[in-house]
């Protein structure tokens, strides 16, 4: 275990700044951004930001590739950029758990090398829940807010940070952040942890349970009577699938410029009533079948492809942004029957 | 605290549905938390006394519903409007998006609807239970031994600190008091922006709707966007587009939508509530607005049913396109 005085964290920031991209959390107006650091921002308190770190490795808008033509030929022109390394800080842990999510899906054959380019070159240093909002319910999915994982893990205190390598990526880049660091024993790490979880024991949806779903519920719950009541409130907008970790659906484009195509792909919202349309329309012709269709999904199509595990982390952000108040607890409540 | 209880609301919603002068409710049903409210259809007795739920959180305006909820309906849908909320209605008849037979309208009063976000602000998270008491709310979170006493005022919606009217334009029955259309400050942040320099000025939309995130919750809430097929939702469209491509492609979005609101936007403020990154884009509305009433004279969309709205009609005082061109350039 390592630690660093938390007066000394601006320097920590500056030292890592020149090491490689440093995203921090800070808090500008009323978002709460992955803003890349700048002398000055202020690494934020506040337990979700707007957006998760999935725009870091999954990016809203991402150019695939151009082509340009001239006469009969046609240049395809390779639109990557070199990025390098960049550190992600601050990540809580059902932040980490989600990107664990998303590796399942770019990281499996065939891999998505725009994905893993950037995961190979990320290194993600988590930090511990201090103060969950009533809206987390992470530990229905099995994550653990006072150890979250990612390459290095920390643990913030009103005078200290302190950190510990998970991976050897993680080491090797501790290794690389000599001053202010040293070495410490766990005993301030270990009071916290057993503070977060007396915490978690006062949040009104620590009784939330998933064990109703799962991998082989789809005749269950597929034609469960209460999909129509619940997306009937639903207004058919993306805010719930744009701010949550782990939705992964992207829509491919190409832009035609005048003189040549740029192929773009962008985060796109099984909500929407274009979703996946095809030549002969839209497989999902009612609000309820998309609606139906991120539920299941995240409850049971993905656990069933993935070993059991849920495709949602509990971080509370689609219940903190429908524009309805509409979210993934109302629905397990209401179809689990828990 | 509203000026009308959630058990008379239930007692009506109950009597109306007895005696079948409705055949469904559309209202509000209680969600985990205080706040958390979620507009939707009732159809029994029981689940009205069971979920149905009336507090400072019921900001959601459930005019927009009604395009899609009465049809195909059997006998007349039951809807609770607050003042704000029936211009919408009244809006929504002129264009002929819901047939006004199928529907009873029950216009309620309204004291302000509280914004969570700013609650949020005084109050912190880990909320646990909003108990309303007299003119304050009382906000128990696990963080805290006591119970946080913030007073509602400080922590109204934006829309509802510029309330422009407490009367309620359309109903058949009213539940309580209507109230009088009220002189608001709602355009001082417009003349505000205004006064900038045009530099000023977009720099100033520049950070706002950098942060869109294109998930369309403005659009998709505002009871003035119901075409049957949005033009951004259309791929044969050629204006498509799902994606923020960079900062320009967020602020012709919104323009555009500005732009195809104006003169029927109600200024109900659906949009900048249900905003993700709280984004203040009322002030875009308002902006359109502002110019119509001073161009035209005042006019109120949805203040009543047909009427002629200025940009679609035509006087012969109207002004010529160069009075519009030569205050341009004296604004600049």
């Amino acid at each position: 275990m390592l630690k660093c005085p938390i007066d000394k964290m601006d320097d920590v920031f500056e030292e890592i700044a020149k090491i490689a991209k440093l995203y921090l959390p800070v808090d500008i107006g009323e978002s709460i951004v992955y803003k890349p650091w700048e002398k000055g921002d202020v690494w934020s308190d506040a337990v979700n930001t707007s957006l998760s770190p999935k725009e870091l490795f999954f990016p809203q808008t991402e150019n695939l590739m151009e082509f340009k033509t001239e006469g009969k030929s046609i240049e395809v022109i390779d639109t990557r950029r070199e990025n390098g390394p960049f550190v992600v800080f601050g990540v809580r842990a059902c932040d980490v758990k989600s990107i664990e999510v998303l590796d399942r899906v770019f990281l499996a054959e065939p891999v998505d090398s725009y994905y893993a380019k950037r995961r190979e070159e990320g290194i993600i240093i988590s930090t511990a829940c201090t103060r969950p909002a009533e809206t987390c319910f992470c530990t229905t999915f099995d994550v653990s807010p006072q150890e979250p994982s990612g390459d290095i893990s920390s643990w913030k205190t009103d005078e200290e940070v302190f950190f510990k390598a998970n991976t050897e990526k993680g080491e090797n880049f501790l290794k690389k952040i000599t001053s202010y660091i040293v070495e410490c024993d766990e005993d301030r790490v270990r009071e916290q942890k057993e503070k977060i979880l007396k915490i978690m024991d006062k949040l009104p949806l620590k009784n939330l349970k998933a064990d109703a779903f799962g991998g082989g519920k789809t005749d269950e719950f597929f034609c469960h009577p209460a999909w129509d009541e619940l997306s009937g409130s639903c207004l058919g907008c993306g805010a719930c699938t744009f701010v949550c970790p782990t939705c992964q659906c992207y829509d491919i484009k190409d832009f035609n410029t005048g003189s040549g195509i740029i192929r773009f792909r962008c985060w796109d919202s099984c909500m929407y009533s274009d979703f996946t349309k095809m030549a002969h329309g839209n497989n999902r012709h009612t609000q309820k079948e998309r609606f139906r269709q991120r539920f299941m999904h995240k409850l049971v199509y993905y656990p069933e492809n993935n070993e059991g595990i849920f495709g949602c982390v509990g971080c509370g952000r689609c219940i903190a942004k429908c524009p309805v108040s509409m979210n993934i607890v109302k629905v397990m409540k209401k179809i689990g029957g828990k | 605290m509203q000026k009308i209880t959630k058990s008379q609301l239930v007692d009506k919603a109950v009597s109306l549905l007895a005696d079948g002068t409705v055949s469904a409710v559309l209202g509000w049903s209680m969600g985990e938390f205080s706040y958390d409210v979620t507009p939707r259809i009732f159809t029994t007795e029981d689940d009205i006394r069971k979920s149905f739920v009336f507090n400072d959180f019921c900001g959601a305006n459930l005019s927009k519903y009604l395009v899609s909820k009465t049809d195909g309906i059997e006998g007349k849908l039951l809807v609770f409007l607050k003042p704000c909320d029936t211009y919408s209605f009244n809006q929504l008849l002129t264009e002929h998006r819901f047939n006004r037979e199928n529907v009873y309208a029950v216009g309620i009063p309204c004291s302000g609807m509280v914004d969570i976000s700013r609650l949020k602000a005084v109050s912190g998270d880990g909320i646990t239970k909003i108990h309303e008491e007299e003119e304050n709310l009382l906000v128990t979170t696990i963080y805290e031994d006591n119970p946080i006493t913030v007073p509602a005022k400080d922590v109204l919606l934006e829309r509802c600190d510029n309330c422009k009217s407490k009367k309620h334009v359309a109903f058949d029955e009213l539940l309580g008091d209507s109230g009088e259309v009220i002189e608001s400050a709602r355009f001082d942040q417009v003349a505000e922006i205004e006064a900038m320099t045009p530099d000023e000025r977009f720099a100033f939309w520049q950070s706002q709707l950098s942060r869109c995130i294109r998930c369309n919750a403005c659009r998709d809430v505002c009871p003035a966007c119901t075409c049957e097929k949005c033009v951004f939702d259309n791929p044969l469209s050629g204006a498509e587009n799902k994606s923020p491509a960079n900062n320009f492609e967020e602020q012709m979005f919104h323009i555009i939508r500005a732009y195809h609101v104006a003169g029927r936007c109600t200024d109900c403020g659906e949009c900048s509530r249900v905003c993700p990154e709280k984004i203040p884009l009322h002030l875009l509305n308002r902006k359109f607005i502002k110019d119509i009433n001073e161009f035209y004279g005042e006019y109120q969309a949805g203040a009543e049913v047909g009427a002629r709205a200025p940009l679609v009609d035509y006087t012969v005082d109207d002004p010529e396109p160069c009075d519009v061109l030569d205050r341009r350039d004296t604004d600049a």
